[in-house]
């Protein structure tokens, strides 16, 4: 189903759906008003679901066709059984989650992969203003000011590497986004947004019983 | 009302199915029933494949009657915003059949049918009835449409409760189901306060251990069990705007009468309550509510094992007679299966009685919800 009126398509959901198989099933923690999964639905053929804390976007959801659970993302995982889903989405909601390495843990065991878009905060243009202008840095993917940010953990691609590495989650695949277009080198210091795909890097101990 | 509505209005009659001759109805007790009259009605055309039929249950003081007008009444009927031409459930293109549970009193057997053997009403020699009990009997009026399989099944409070039993017991039936401010078993509270309404039935003289029908009915009763039971609809917020503690005469009488308008409004309720509906019906369907208990002693994620039926299901937030936190468990449940379910709490202050007042939500998550499982079902 392809509906008659749809916004610009987001460049990261593009890049998103070019990490996802076809035909996969998806769960978007925070889907918002449901884009990135009629997105995915009508492109990749996915059978997706969201989780959401807003009712407004919950109608959204629903008048797409999508199925999605209101509910927050910090306790919504619970609910999953293991591996449940191929893929399990935080695009620019893992900074808000209140846990997010539980947050992560929990994305690792629902789902097979879990690809997870967050804003840079150590883009060139955050670093100047913290250098120089000396104060909390404003940029088009933080575009938020300290009293109204619903960002709860800030984070660089280089923060975020470290992280994978001491949990011993291993990165499959990532892209780097300035705008509309893909930053290929020095990404820490030129991309606003990232995208990861991870998955974890130990066999779960029932592949090997199985 | 506008005049213009009157001149629109859609009149319905209730029907009657009756139980082949010969054929019994075995409840979940394991009594018998040699007789079953089920009332209904429907809105909207049957397709000629049979796949666009929805059935709605209704609450425990509901009827067949949800939606359209009788002729000669002034009121539709009890979800009638919700059902119609471009509503909801849309007649336009949904066959809607709504019935009469069975050991209700709006023309479906019950107590105050009449026995076979006797030639008087039942009473309480009725035998006592079940959810699954109700459900078995809508699964006759389906089976006598020719209805393999129901588009949906829903239905707000009691109404819910059916819709889960029938997506638990006839999975291969239901191809949705849409349980809105609704339970999987009934809690202690829940069991409390139907058993408070059943002892002010059964304290009225007039009860006369439910052989009243050819005297004086247990109007008293019955008023306080709806008196008691219209407190546990509304939430804290709903009654003080309302009613706040405004007075029906302005000012403090200092005597027993009904002062306060919230007392009158109640009396009102229970009033009016006793004009329409049996007191032994009453007895009988909160207690079909108290037995209700899908988990029964196992897990609640096991009972809904292999339901292919997707799920819409629906709370309130300041619903505290059927809190939102029990309609979660049911999507938990629901998603350790796999089962493709969409929940949503609507804000509201109107406490359980928000599923019958708040229409405008319900109608954007229904209307969707139906149109996609339609088009899934064409998919397939």
């Amino acid at each position: 189903m392809i509906s008659a009126k749809r916004e610009e398509l987001r460049f990261d959901h593009k890049v998103i759906g070019d990490m996802i198989e076809p035909g996969s099933t998806v769960l978007d923690m925070g889907c918002g008003t449901g884009d990135l999964l009629e997105y995915l639905t009508d492109n990749k053929d996915v059978k997706g679901s969201g989780v959401e804390i807003s009712e407004d976007a919950i109608y959204a959801c629903v008048e797409k066709g999508l199925s999605v659970s209101h509910g927050d993302i910090d306790s919504g995982l619970r609910e999953y059984p293991d591996k449940l889903f191929n893929y399990v989405i935080f695009n620019q909601t893992m900074q808000q989650v209140q846990r997010p390495r539980e947050a992560i843990r929990e994305a690792l065991r629902v789902g097979e992969r879990v690809i997870i878009g967050f804003p840079n905060f150590c883009h060139i243009k955050a670093r100047f203003q913290i250098f120089l202008g000396g104060h909390v840095p404003v940029t088009p993917s933080l575009p938020y000011t300290w009293y109204n940010t619903p960002n709860l953990h800030f984070l660089s691609i280089k923060d975020f590497r470290v992280f994978c590495r001491e949990q011993k989650i291993k990165i499959g695949k990532s892209v780097f986004l300035a705008e509309d277009r893909i930053v290929r080198s020095l990404p820490n210091l030129f991309a606003l947004n990232a995208i990861f795909q991870i998955s974890s890097s130990r066999k779960e101990s029932n592949d090997h019983t199985g | 009302m506008k005049m213009g509505d009157a001149r629109n209005r859609k009149f319905v009659v209730t029907k009657l199915y009756n139980l082949p001759k010969g054929e019994e109805f075995v409840l979940e007790s394991g009594v018998a029933l040699s007789e079953l009259k089920i009332a209904y009605e429907t809105y909207g055309e049957l397709n000629r494949a049979k796949t666009n039929a929805v059935l709605i249950c209704h609450a425990l003081s509901g009827d067949a009657h949800a939606a359209g007008y009788h002729a000669g009444e002034k009121t539709p009927g009890w979800w009638d915003p919700m059902i119609g031409p471009g509503k909801a459930f849309d007649t336009d293109r949904y066959f809607v059949v709504c019935s009469n549970v069975i050991g209700g009193c709006k023309g479906s057997s019950g107590p105050n049918s009449m026995n076979p053997d006797t030639g008087r009403p039942y009473g309480l020699s009725f035998p006592i009835i079940s959810v699954r009990d109700m459900v078995n009997a809508q699964k006759k009026l389906i089976d006598f449409f020719g209805i393999k399989k129901l588009l949906s099944v829903c239905g707000g409070s009691m109404g819910g409760m059916q819709a889960l039993q029938w997506a638990v017991d006839h999975p291969g039936s239901v191809a949705s189901c849409i349980p809105i401010a609704a339970t999987y078993k009934h809690s202690a509270q829940q069991i409390a306060f139907d058993e408070v309404g059943r002892q002010a039935i059964m304290a009225d003289p007039s009860w006369n251990g439910g052989d009243y029908y050819s005297s004086e009915h247990p109007s008293r009763g019955l008023s306080v069990a709806r008196m008691i039971g219209h407190i546990t609809y509304m939430s804290n917020e709903s009654m003080d705007q309302k009613f706040g503690r405004m007075l029906k005469k302005g000012k403090l009488g200092y005597e027993f009468t009904s002062e306060f308008e919230v007392e009158g409004y109640l009396r009102y309720r229970g009033d009016t309550f006793v004009k329409r509906f049996d007191a032994n019906s009453y007895l009988y369907v909160t207690k079909a509510m108290d037995y209700f208990d899908l988990q029964k002693d196992g897990k609640l994620s096991h009972v809904f094992k292999g339901i292919g039926a997707r799920f819409l299901a629906i709370a309130f937030s300041s619903d505290w007679l059927y809190p939102p936190a029990q309609s979660r468990e049911i999507v938990k449940a629901l998603k350790m299966n796999g089962i493709d379910v969409t929940y949503c709490e609507i804000t509201s202050d109107y406490g359980h009685d928000a599923f019958l007042l708040e229409s405008d939500e319900q109608t954007k998550l229904i209307k969707h919800f139906l149109d996609r499982t339609r088009k899934q079902g064409k998919a397939r």
